[in-house]
């Protein structure tokens, strides 16, 4: 197969797959797990540094960001303002200028609030940010934050952690349909078969993070994923067949014993 | 001025005795300089200008860094 990467904020990639680092039982894990992903983005927190636990260990010295692209999120955040201000942050820790936005709306469903999202947006792509959006999967949403300018677009396909799978094939098919820019989908996978599937509707990326990290073995399903991943988009890429109402023999009919 | 006065690091009442530098907060909290992000009164302070800010009384400090996170 001819080269397949995968251009993201101007940098080529080689994986698909973006990768969280929460939930694991501890760093070793996470760098385990990510090791096995395959994935070359990893997106992490930005929280106040433990005062009383000084000794405490850092995410960092497992997750090296001399080898991965580090992805610092704005989770937690539920304004505009809030989101901004961890994205300033976090560029001043000295990771880039990449950024996975999110302005949560809702506690119990973690949706986005979509106008505190696109707000958000042209502040940080007006100062200089590579903007990763986390997105309801809206067709008319997505088209504004790429208006906006930002880097990719992401869309839920099932509520954070869920892993629902892929909820409404139908609208992200319009997503991909209309997108200049690529289309990431963020939140709600849960296993192997939820990647592929993505994959083969033709988006160009996936971040899991809650499918790997809580899975009974993060290590394998961090494995498997990649091959989901992988599966799918080179079955994207093969052209599936149109789906038919009824059969259409594999086998010719000519030559058959009378 | 006097060296023993209180601010707000990271939402706790914390006191600051002796050496008001912010370079000498970030060594007695061990922090590793290249993996955190410093906020006074909600403004940033840039890295370079870590050793040339004092605080003060009152002063609300924020100190970030990278936690796991999706």
């Amino acid at each position: 197969m001819k080269d397949d990467s995968f251009e993201l904020a101007g940098r080529r990639y080689v994986s698909r797959l973006i990768v969280g680092t929460g939930k694991y039982r501890d760093f070793a894990e996470t760098r385990a797990a990510i090791e096995e992903s395959g994935a070359e983005i990893v997106t992490v927190a930005v929280r106040r540094v433990n005062i009383t636990d000084r000794n405490k260990e850092n995410l960092l010295d497992y997750v090296d960001p001399r080898r991965y692209q580090i992805l610092p999120n704005t989770a937690g955040c539920y304004t505009a303002e809030d989101a901004v201000r961890t994205c300033r942050l976090a560029r001043e820790a000295g990771v880039g200028e990449l950024v996975k936005l999110e302005v949560i709306g809702d506690q119990r469903t973690l949706f986005p609030d979509v106008p505190a999202t696109l707000e958000a947006a042209r502040i940080l792509v007006k100062e200089g940010f590579k903007v990763l959006p986390y997105i309801t999967d809206d067709p008319v949403a997505c088209l504004k934050l790429a208006e906006i300018g930002c880097a990719a677009v992401m869309p839920l396909a099932a509520p954070i952690g869920s892993g629902m799978g892929i909820r409404n094939p139908y609208n992200l098919r319009i997503i991909l349909e209309q997108a200049t820019v690529p289309v990431i989908v963020d939140a709600g996978v849960g296993a192997a078969s939820d990647a592929a599937f993505a994959m083969e509707l033709g988006c160009h990326g996936l971040l899991v993070n809650s499918a790997i990290a809580c899975a009974h073995d993060p290590i394998a399903m961090a494995r498997a994923i990649r091959m989901g991943v992988e599966a799918g988009r080179t079955a994207y890429l093969a052209g599936r067949i149109e789906r038919k109402l009824y059969a259409t023999a594999s086998s010719p009919l000519d030559g058959l014993i009378r | 001025m006097s060296n023993d006065f209180q601010i707000e690091l990271n939402g706790e009442a914390y006191r600051v005795d002796g050496d008001a530098r912010l370079a000498s907060l970030i060594e007695r909290l061990k922090l590793k300089r290249g993996r955190i992000a410093i906020e006074i009164n909600r403004a940033i302070v840039a890295r370079a200008a870590w050793d040339e800010v004092t605080l003060k009384a009152g002063d609300m400090v924020e100190i970030v860094n990278f936690v796991g996170g999706g």
